[in-house]
């Protein structure tokens, strides 16, 4: 029998309260595949994220994590199907210092880093472990909040805007911790503005347009696509 | 002025101050983690006391054991009604909460004054409390010095568990941002029925405390419950160590008032509470919003 798809999302509706933002989403991603969600502001990528977690507070359709079924699933449950998320605002705890933040995810799984590995990866983190996360610059807060998600065993990421306002040389630096992830055959769902951050992580594209997907590109398909994606995006 | 009432006032001061503590600790964690003004607290709190009362009586069981029983059952029946009750409010404004906690007290007080009457019953202080130390300059009964030792180490203790282990850090992230951490795959469903839990025991605890000084009455909790709103709102709502430190604080502000004004001891806490919320809305220890 053939392994089911990391993420298999079909038909899915979202809501915030009587907005309908997503309408009728549909994409697959396979295990050990990294997908980029591209799209203008608005597009509903970031609520496309949340509907996956189950964040969102009204949703339909069908998102399969592994081959079951999420639909009715509280975040918590998602999460431990092996999702690791990193949210667009970063999420970091203000009331917990570095390693207390770092430490709040429970490990689901073996083959989790260890908060050692996690101090080698990021070292600006282990000079800043005591202090508390919100003091953290914008990089250092962005490093965290990947870095939380490498503890637990999740083998599915969904990073959201993981480079939005950072310096080249952090984007730089998280670029190789999410190819890190690629290489250890974890699957990786990237919302990304930043279509060359994309194009470089990304095996495929799916481009998101009031809130559905209007086009699929390939890494081979970027130069031919170059003109459509310039439009699509606006860049 | 005589040392003695001074410090007898004072003592007096730091013991009430110690019951504050200990309710408005749990009303911080409660108020932090579900966003709920629980005025039940004070229904928790003459539980803690009848139970003791009835341990004693009905079952024989004693002070100490009850000072592990009482807290726990106090515990399971908060987190029953956090369950089948204050579940349904959360998405709604505070107020809710308040007036549902307020019914909740009302309810359990009834009950209670339905089941005992008014009167106020006697809880005998344990044998190995009994007596007092001549400090020369006063004498300090033991059961007292207990009663602030007991509360204040009950206090720390659930301050370590917030701040030192990390179901305490588990409670403060869910607290600042409960949707987040359900996405780290913690049930913040659960945590919230087990924070309340935490919260009553210290009530539940304090009514064991306060049972040999006071009587054992159905009505004991709606009293005090007041006041304790009052500290927690000078402390700041959801500010564990602001709750602890501001309720040592004002009991013995009490206690001092007690003696340089006795008339007017028993609206300082309140004139304070006043003044605050004028300066600082958000409480002494509270964040601003």
């Amino acid at each position: 029998m053939a392994e089911p798809a990391a993420l298999e999302i079909d038909d899915l509706h979202g809501f915030y309260g009587e907005s309908h933002v997503l309408h009728g989403l549909s994409l697959a991603v396979a295990k050990g595949e990294a997908v980029a969600i591209i799209g203008r502001n608005g597009a509903g990528k970031t609520t496309a994220m949340r509907a996956i977690m189950g964040l969102l507070e009204r949703r339909s359709g069908s998102i399969k994590v592994k081959g079951r079924e999420t639909i009715s699933s509280p975040p918590e449950m998602i999460a431990r199907l092996g999702v690791g998320f990193v949210p667009e605002e970063r999420g970091i705890y203000s009331s917990l210092d570095v390693t207390e933040n770092l430490l709040l995810p429970p490990k689901f799984a073996d083959g989790g880093a260890s908060l050692d590995e996690i101090y080698r990866l990021f070292p600006n983190l282990s000079e800043r472990r005591k202090s508390q996360g919100t003091r953290l610059s914008g990089g250092e807060q962005q490093m965290l909040a990947i870095a939380r998600v490498l503890r637990t065993g999740a083998n599915i990421f969904l990073l959201d805007e993981p480079t939005e306002g950072l310096a080249p040389v952090i984007i730089e630096q998280i670029c190789d911790v999410i190819d890190g992830m690629k290489k250890k055959g974890h699957t990786v769902i990237l919302v990304e503005q930043n279509f060359h951050v994309a194009s470089r992580l990304a095996d495929r594209h799916y481009v998101m347009e009031h809130g559905r997907i209007v086009d699929v590109i390939t890494c081979n398909e970027l130069a031919a696509k170059h003109d459509r994606i310039k439009s699509l995006l606006g860049i | 002025m005589n040392i003695q009432v001074i410090l007898g006032q004072l003592l007096v001061g730091l013991i009430n101050g110690s019951f504050y503590a200990m309710m408005s600790l749990g009303l911080a964690i409660i108020f932090g983690l579900l966003g709920i003004a629980n005025i039940a607290q004070g229904a928790f709190y003459m539980m803690g006391a009848f139970f003791s009362w009835m341990l004693l009586r009905w079952f024989d069981i004693g002070y100490f054991p009850a000072l592990i029983l009482v807290p726990l059952v106090v515990g399971i029946i908060g987190m029953v009604i956090e369950k089948l009750v204050l579940r349904r409010i959360y998405r709604l404004d505070h107020m809710y909460g308040l007036l549902l906690t307020f019914g909740i007290l009302m309810f359990i007080q009834g009950l209670f004054v339905w089941l005992f009457a008014t009167a106020g019953r006697p809880y005998p202080v344990p044998a190995e409390l009994r007596g007092g130390f001549d400090l020369g300059f006063m004498f300090l009964p033991k059961y007292r010095a207990w009663v602030v030792a007991a509360s204040l180490a009950f206090c720390l203790a659930t301050w370590l568990i917030i701040e030192k282990t990390p179901l305490g850090r588990t409670l403060r992230a869910a607290t600042e941002n409960p949707a987040l951490t359900r996405a780290f795959g913690v049930n913040v469903p659960a945590l919230m029925t087990f924070g309340f839990g935490i919260g009553v025991a210290p009530a539940g605890a304090a009514g064991l405390l306060a049972a040999p000084i006071y009587s054992v009455s159905p009505l004991m909790g709606g009293d005090l419950v007041i006041v304790v709103f009052a500290v927690v709102v000078v402390g700041g709502m959801g500010s564990v160590l602001g709750s602890i430190v501001t309720s040592l604080s004002l009991g013995l502000l009490e206690g001092l008032a007690r003696v340089v004004y006795p008339q007017g001891a028993n609206m300082v806490i309140f004139v304070i509470m006043i003044a605050v919320l004028l300066v600082r809305p958000a409480g002494l220890f509270g964040r601003e919003q």
